[in-house]
């Protein structure tokens, strides 16, 4: 079976701070893998770099079979697995000047010459399984917080990703809507996407992941079986992690 | 002395269709000079935020040089001191078009470096992250998004330019002031012609605020 990403030997940099020391990971077809950890412990950082985003230093990094080189290397790479790789932001990052229907259509139009007609139909189906069909021709500042990421998450699954990247989507929600948007996502995770998912939800990463892996400055400490890192942390910092979050 | 002035109506009134002769050219420079100065400000706005050194640091000397000196020594400069370099006049609209073009493109360029940045990162970041290209995502995502915060700005550089042109009047471009010396010589009205010719200038800065705010207005309505 290929990979769908495979690090190894990952360094990343932000000037003289190492962010990512010596990542070494692996993820399936189908496998949904939570990554948590501090802030500034270089989670998002490491799935930034799953798309290109952020650039690494050295190792090696490869995307769905496209390899990546470290310093932004090759462009055509980079397009490929962009295109392959979809991304949920915190701040949602819908663009505020399309509307919610023009905002899904704007990469397949742009990106794979998809017919306006058939990108519009997609757009209306995507935001039907999203549960926001109703309100398609609404500028995003029109919607709450939940159904804007809820729209970001349909604009992501428009070019049809292999994989998806999800960076704190709920963190910048009201708690209300935090249910609403996770729903979205066990609903991705049941039908086979692979995702890589970086989040504080705990409940959500024991209930719908393959597999928890925990970072601590910057390296990969602890991962396994959800069960298996929260009931019984082997690694002291995971486990005051855990103590720390799981304790209100 | 006798210092009991009366506002000579008449001959206020009879100074306007002479002055009117000037309004086609404080149009025409203006207007001509700003939409080469947008195109300049986008071109060099742009290049000004450019990675590549070699792009950005041409960019900004053009922007400081337009900057930071006065747009009549500009246009004195392109009447009387270009034609010695290139051997042949050039004719007072052209110099006085070019100037403003220059003088505006510059100051564009620093709205238009402005607009773009205050655009947030994450808007690029979700148009690269759709696989959108770095230009696809520019142009759909990022320019809209600054043009719209640039109208403003855009409008107060158009008043300004269209009150520079006054300037001209020295490089005998027959524009609305040079029209008033010229009527003022005859008729020793100053007080009366000069009222008359700021009104007009008025007029035109006025009404073109006014479609800037309706601009405007129906601008962000679809944000």
């Amino acid at each position: 079976m290929t990979h769908i990403v495979e690090m190894k030997g990952m360094n990343k940099y932000f000037g003289k701070l190492h962010v990512l020391k010596n990542i070494d990971l692996t993820v399936e077809p189908g496998e949904v893998v939570v990554i948590i950890g501090a802030s500034g412990s270089g989670k998002s950082t490491l799935i930034r770099c799953a798309n290109g985003l952020e650039e690494y230093e050295s190792g090696k990094l490869i995307v769905d079979g496209h390899p990546l080189a470290p310093k932004g290397g090759n462009q055509k790479a980079l397009a490929e697995i962009r295109k392959e790789v979809g991304m949920v932001f915190q701040q949602f990052n819908l663009f505020p000047h399309l509307t919610v229907k023009k905002n899904i259509m704007l990469a397949p139009m742009k990106v794979k010459s998809t017919p306006e007609t058939v990108a519009n139909a997609t757009a209306e189906r995507l935001l039907n399984r999203v549960g926001i069909g109703n309100q398609a021709d609404k500028y995003p500042s029109q919607l709450s917080g939940g159904q804007q990421q809820r729209v970001a998450i349909a604009r992501a699954l428009a070019m049809e990703p292999r994989l998806m990247l999800f960076d704190e989507p709920t963190s910048a929600l009201d708690p209300e809507m935090i249910g609403e948007v996770l729903d979205v996502m066990r609903e991705l995770a049941k039908e086979g996407m692979t995702m890589m998912v970086v989040t504080h939800e705990m409940g959500f990463a024991r209930e719908v992941a393959d597999r928890v892996i925990y970072i601590h400055e910057g390296q990969i400490v602890e991962q396994g079986k959800p069960d298996d890192v929260f009931d019984n942390p082997q690694n002291e910092r995971t486990q005051a992690f855990l103590s720390r979050v799981l304790a209100h | 002395m006798d210092f009991s002035f009366q506002f000579d109506w008449q001959a206020a009134i009879d100074s306007i269709p002479f002055l009117l002769k000037g309004i086609p050219y404080t149009l025409l420079i203006s207007f001509g000079g700003l939409l080469i100065g947008f195109v300049l400000g986008i071109i060099f706005g742009l290049l000004s935020i450019n990675k590549k050194w070699f792009l950005r640091w041409p960019a900004t000397a053009y922007i400081e040089i337009f900057r930071g000196t006065p747009i009549l020594v500009q246009v004195l400069f392109i009447f009387y001191g270009l034609p010695d370099l290139i051997g042949s006049p050039i004719n007072p609209l052209t110099a006085g078009i070019a100037a403003i073009a220059l003088n505006s493109g510059a100051y564009i360029s620093e709205v238009v470096r402005g607009g773009v940045q205050s655009i947030d990162k994450g808007q690029s970041e979700a148009g690269l992250s759709l696989g959108l290209s770095r230009t696809q995502t520019f142009w759909s995502v990022i320019w809209p998004q600054a043009f719209r915060r640039m109208i403003p700005p855009l409008g107060n550089q158009a008043i300004v330019s269209i009150k520079d042109t006054s300037l001209f009047s020295v490089i005998g471009v027959g524009e609305l002031v040079r029209q008033g010396q010229i009527y003022i010589a005859n008729t020793f009205t100053a007080f009366e012609v000069y009222f008359v010719v700021a009104l007009l200038y008025l007029a035109i800065t006025l009404s073109l605020s006014m479609i800037l705010r309706f601009v405007e207005r129906r601008g962000l309505a679809s944000v």
